[in-house]
């Protein structure tokens, strides 16, 4: 099984520019360290010192924001798509 | 280090202090933080003079050393210097002595404080050699995109939640923008453009010129300051839906103060918000730094933003000047814009009536002391958002065209007055 992940333009550099990677992780948190695994240096892109999502990263389940859901313990199962976004000014 | 553009200096993170080229570039690469730009104030403080004011054009742009373009400004010349109204009968109805409008229901082109940011946003965006602008916006902003960039010759897509008041949408489509309806709330349109954003090289006011943007409406607190005689009110209340402009109007003031347009004292900047929406507001009260985010549920559409990126900004606006948060409901809008309608002749949009809603109790719970004076920024037209006061402001009275039906009618009221 897998889910996708959208990497944000920021963090692509650390992608090799892929736009879009997979993972057979089982949540949010085991999937930034899949992609730590994969990618060095991207988790403290996402995690603060305390291992918490930073302040100004959204991230999104088939589009529902993680706060809503289990932020880090948000299940993932096949087919699911992960978005990381970056917090947008007001319009 | 990054090439001097006018005066500006550079992209600066508020995060972490990682500087970047003046490009369209909105967050840190590093922590996402959101990027700032750096102004040569030294430089700004010999050519900002109130010398150098008294003769320049009443707009915003009189402010140009500190908005952020690199030349001269090329979109919305005539936009800014909104009457400062003072308020005396609101004043008396919410028991406070001495109170200000800033009336930016009537800003040009578009009726809204979003004229200030995009002026900015295109006139960058131009310079930067873009010929596409686009948006994320709960209306204002849109209407703001689709006239600004009608009148520049550029072409413009803005992106709206599916549910906006009919006047914001026809206000966008009549300029021949590209309106794109998203079945969503504002949230996920936002998050949509960001995705958008980042595969389509265009200028997005909101996202990757935010930087530019942002600091657009820095220039309605400048005006307060200089519409007061060079004074920084002691308290002003402002709308929050991002929590952009209230960051802004607490920037403009330490920048009058820094460049010595003005002498430092004592102010406050409170927030208002719709209860059906008030991630902010609902932080300070529970005296938290950080907010949670909301599905936002209210007539104040152009405040609908659940994960307000400034938030966090917002909560330190008010612990550094003490001032505080207050949010009211849906009926609490309705009354507020009545209540500014009636006393004032001022007539706004729902978020208008978030903010003398919120200040009412600011000043009924002391937060805003009774004695003391306070400017109500008001930021978009009332004519656009009809549908939330329509059924609640009374309603007409209809007679054919006889003087006797007048006078029945005249003397039947008179008996209920009476009564």
């Amino acid at each position: 099984m897998s889910a996708t992940i959208r990497i944000p333009t920021p963090l692509r550099k650390l992608t090799n520019n892929e736009e879009v990677v997979e993972t057979s992780a089982t949540n949010i948190g085991a999937a930034i360290l899949d992609l730590q695994t994969r990618f060095p240096g991207i988790q403290e892109r996402l995690l603060d010192s305390n291992g918490e999502v930073r302040r100004f990263v959204n991230v999104y389940v088939n589009e529902e924001d993680i706060r809503f859901l289990q932020n880090k313990e948000t299940p993932l199962k096949d087919g699911d798509e992960v978005s990381i976004i970056p917090a947008i000014a007001g319009g | 280090m990054a090439k001097t553009q006018g005066f500006m200096q550079a992209l600066r993170c508020r995060e972490c202090g990682r500087t970047y080229d003046l490009e369209a570039r909105h967050v840190c690469e590093f922590d996402f933080g959101p990027l700032e730009v750096v102004y040569d104030y030294d430089r700004a403080k010999k050519s900002l003079t109130r010398q150098a004011l008294a003769s320049r054009p009443h707009s915003m742009w009189r402010y140009r050393e500190l908005l952020p373009v690199a030349g001269e400004p090329t979109v919305g010349l005539q936009v800014g210097f909104t009457p400062l109204v003072r308020a005396d009968r609101l004043a008396r109805k919410l028991g406070i002595r001495e109170l200000w409008i800033k009336n930016d229901a009537v800003n040009y082109p578009t009726l809204s404080f979003k004229d200030r940011v995009v002026s900015v946003a295109l006139s960058r965006a131009r310079e930067l050699g873009f010929d596409v602008v686009a948006c994320a916006s709960t209306g204002n902003l849109a209407n703001s995109v689709a006239a600004n960039a009608a009148s520049a010759g550029m072409k413009a897509f803005v992106f709206i939640p599916s549910d906006l008041e009919q006047g914001k949408v026809i206000n966008s489509l009549v300029y021949g923008a590209n309106v794109i309806s998203i079945k969503g709330h504002y949230d996920e349109v936002n998050r949509l453009c960001a995705e958008i954003a980042g595969k389509y090289h265009w200028a997005f006011v909101n996202v990757n010129m935010r930087p530019y943007y942002a600091e657009g409406s820095k220039s309605q607190g400048f005006e307060i300051v200089e519409q007061l005689g060079w004074r920084i009110p002691r308290h002003t209340v402002v709308p929050m839906a991002s929590g952009s402009l209230l960051t802004k109007i607490q920037k403009s003031y330490q920048e009058a103060v820094k460049i010595g347009l003005v002498e430092d004292g004592e102010y406050s900047v409170h927030g208002a918000q719709a209860t059906g929406c008030s991630p902010i507001s609902a932080a300070y009260k529970a005296g938290l730094d950080f907010f949670k985010p909301v599905k936002p549920n209210t007539i104040a559409k152009s405040l609908a933003i659940g994960t307000p990126a400034d938030g966090f900004y917002a909560l330190k606006v008010f612990k550094e000047t003490g001032g505080a948060a207050e949010d009211v409901t849906d009926d609490e809008i309705r009354e507020g814009i009545k209540l500014l309608a009636e006393t004032e002749g001022i007539f706004s949009e729902t978020a208008g009536g978030v903010t003398v809603g919120c200040a009412k109790k600011l000043i009924a719970s002391g937060k805003i002391p009774a004695d003391d004076s306070a400017v109500l920024c008001i930021t978009g037209n009332g004519l656009k958002t009809l549908d939330a006061v329509a059924g609640h402001v009374g309603q007409t009275r209809e007679i054919r065209p006889s003087l006797r039906e007048f006078d029945a009618l005249v003397e039947k009221e008179a008996q209920m007055i009476s009564r």
